[in-house]
């Protein structure tokens, strides 16, 4: 089961950086495109508030990178974005003051990351898979229960500022996603809870064995995931006005599609965090221009499909991920092995 | 080694003797028959459990609206729970070689709209070629995931979250957001779900004839026996000879395959194909699977069991309504019944296997 070596240190170079450079490429293809097809695009006012649209989502991208590096996958943080969204909304209309009814919402949506993570260390024999599935089930049918087919709002005017607002000539929520990246950035590429996300990442029942609390860990990342999509929840409720049941449906694929688009690998242990960010907007300055163009949602949803699962392919032609083969020798391992020679790649690099 | 062991202890597969209660403890072991006699009880334990809970659940809805265990409302529950215990029986073999199939939904839908579609444009059309062409779609879209989770590792979940949303658009796309409705099918095609034979319900006979079927492939064939050996131990099956990527192709080619008989007989049933068409549905296949005793962790899971947790998932869908809890609870209690069994299959098995180590220490 386990994988046999960790890699993340091994310099390589300008080479280490080739999937961000090919990501920087196609942001700046699509951006050649979408100014051929508005001749206001190429503006600094477009570009800064474009990413308007779009950022709200870009806040559950930060954890899933964390979350897919430490092998894992949430499919829940969409109906935590909802579940939250319609709690605000119900406890400012009974008459809490919007700013506690917005540290409430924190509150729950973090409540429902301890939640996922709880059920993850208690009961380490399931998934996060199918636990964030059920979770994932429970949240949104939460938020039925409390909503049912009616929409809530009326929000106090200020709050419309988070979402539209403008500091300067920059938008209030571009400031902040930048700040919140740049403390992810931190804590995952300098702090020691982050190399160990890598670790456990890379194998789980070796930290174990070697002492880390692989369960603080687990635990810590999936609260962030909850932190976040209560941020996320706050610009979304913000930008819409009011809110429903069913906000946010499909979120989780969105930011599961930008992080697996940025290089994380699905394999775990892998990635940094420059890639999602760079596929935030690319996917992101992709979808204003296929809306300049009057494309349908629809053929979105296609075109983030299709974009999900050919990135996992490329990565997995060009990463070869170590076989979870579980032989010392490297005989039965060629013969278990159909096609791929990954494995036989991994000897002879530990041999050499 | 540790995994062989542990390959003979699930029951789940075995050298000559391919039948899951035969296999419960290593051979050579003196106390093979108690290890045999307590997994064996625990799986019954559970199965119990589930009649038990059925049959209160049915007590207490009889008591609060006597309709509920009329003829007519069984015949109707039965009916409607024909769909979902159809896409169980691909879902309890995806969820055995450890996958999930988050496309079902959309698999239904696109196979539903362009069977009624066509059926639209042809009236004269035959409804078995209409079942053909639906299963036709669903084959091919369950080959293009199992090809991408078998032979090019996708994970399961990103592989079918893609064409979950992949095929959901073609359906859009394809119907040109327009609905197919009832005036629009033949009368046949509609009798394909609607009528009778022999006074039975078409649904629940083809759920009858997919179950005898199935039964036979998963228990007694050879290809059946390999699906719950590359769930429990897919090192170990391929040390045995087994082509483990084939069946997994063919664990989600099936699962497609059923996906879009099952799309054929929704929109014949509602005589209406959108684009929405079983949107979320396959969250209730997972729940009916889960409930029925198959462990997400592969290897594990019967046929009377994921029966039991569809009739389960039908009393529940059929009954909230007659008892008048309102719709917008079914999601989460749903999501809750999921969790729940989850779970208790997780401690069932803890017990299980705690229950295993103790007797082989005598």
């Amino acid at each position: 089961m386990e994988k046999t070596a960790i890699d993340i240190n091994k310099p390589r170079g300008l080479h280490q950086y080739q999937w961000e450079i090919f990501l920087v490429v196609l942001f700046l293809a699509v951006n050649v495109v979408n100014s051929f097809l508005s001749p206001y695009y190429l503006t600094l006012d477009t570009f800064v508030s474009t990413p308007m649209n779009f950022l709200d989502k870009a806040f559950l991208v930060l954890p899933m990178t964390m979350i897919i590096i430490l092998g894992n996958i949430d499919v829940s943080v969409g109906s935590i974005v909802a579940l939250t969204s319609v709690l605000m909304a119900v406890s400012y209309n009974a008459g809490l003051p919007m700013p506690l009814a917005m540290v409430l919402a924190l509150l729950v949506s973090t409540t429902c990351g301890f939640i996922n993570g709880f059920l993850q260390i208690k009961f380490k024999e399931l998934s996060a898979t199918i636990i964030t599935l059920s979770t994932m089930t429970v949240f949104r049918g939460i938020a039925y229960v409390i909503l049912e087919d009616r929409s809530a709002g009326k929000f106090p005017s200020w709050f419309s500022f988070l979402a539209w607002g403008y500091l300067g000539k920059i938008p209030f929520i571009l400031i902040v996603f930048v700040l919140a990246a740049i403390v992810f950035a931190v804590i995952l590429h300098t702090t020691r809870f982050g190399r160990m996300i890598y670790a456990v990442g890379s194998n789980r029942t070796a930290c174990e064995y070697s002492g880390i609390r692989t369960d603080r860990i687990i635990l810590g990342v999936s609260m962030l995931a909850g932190l976040m999509a209560g941020f996320t929840s706050l610009f979304l409720t913000s930008r819409m006005g009011s809110t429903r049941p069913n906000v946010a449906l499909n979120y989780e694929l969105d930011a599961i599609a930008m992080t697996v688009l940025g290089g994380i690998s699905t394999n775990g242990g892998k990635g940094r965090i420059t890639g999602p960010l760079i596929s935030i907007f690319l996917i992101g300055f992709l979808n204003y221009g296929l809306g300049l163009r009057n494309v349908s949602a629809q053929v979105l949803l296609i075109i983030l499909g299709f974009l999900l699962v050919l990135s996992v392919l490329v990565q997995n032609f060009t990463d070869r991920p170590r076989q979870k083969s579980p032989q010392k020798s490297s005989a039965p391992t060629r013969r278990s092995d159909a096609g791929d020679g990954s494995d036989i790649h991994e000897n002879s690099a530990q041999g050499g | 080694m540790q995994s062989q062991v542990k390959m003979n202890a699930d029951g789940s597969t075995g050298g000559a003797n391919l039948r899951p209660q035969n296999l419960e403890g290593p051979p050579d072991s003196r106390s093979s028959g108690l290890i045999r006699k307590i997994s064996r009880n625990s799986e019954t334990f559970r199965e119990l459990g589930l009649l038990i809970f059925i049959v209160a659940l049915a007590a207490i809805f009889q008591i609060r609206n006597p309709k509920f265990l009329s003829i007519a409302n069984i015949k109707d529950l039965l009916a409607n729970t024909a769909i979902l215990s159809i896409l169980a029986v691909g879902m309890m073999m995806v969820i055995i070689t450890r996958g999930i199939d988050l496309s079902i939904g959309s698999t239904m839908a696109l196979s539903g709209m362009i069977t009624s579609l066509t059926v639209s444009a042809h009236p004269g059309i035959s409804p078995f070629l209409s079942l053909a062409q639906g299963m036709a779609i669903g084959l091919a879209a369950g080959l293009v995931i199992g090809v991408l989770v078998a032979y090019f590792k996708i994970l399961p979940i990103i592989a079918t979250l893609g064409l979950m949303n992949i095929l959901r658009g073609m359906t859009y796309l394809i119907s040109k957001g327009k609905w197919v409705s009832a005036y629009q099918m033949s009368a046949g095609f509609k009798n394909l779900s609607t009528g009778t034979t022999l006074g039975i319900n078409n649904l629940i006979i083809f759920a009858v004839v997919i179950y005898i079927l199935y039964t036979y492939f998963i228990n007694q064939t050879k290809t059946g026996r390999y699906i719950y050996a590359v769930g429990s131990s897919p090192e170990t099956a391929e040390l045995i000879g087994i082509k483990r990527q084939r069946i997994i192709l063919l664990v989600y080619a099936l699962m497609g395959l059923l996906a879009g008989l099952a799309g054929v007989l929704w929109v014949s049933k509602f005589a209406s194909a959108q684009g929405d068409t079983a949107v979320g549905y396959e969250m209730n296949v997972i729940a009916a699977t889960v409930l029925g005793g198959v462990s997400v962790a592969g290897g594990r899971g019967k046929v009377s069991g994921i029966l039991l947790g569809s009739i389960l998932f039908g009393i529940l869908a059929n009954a909230l309504p007659l008892i008048n809890i309102s719709p917008f609870w079914q999601q989460f209690i749903q999501g809750l019944v999921i969790l729940a069994a989850i779970i208790s299959n997780v401690l069932l098995q803890r017990r299980n296997d705690k229950l295993a180590l103790k007797k082989r220490a005598i």
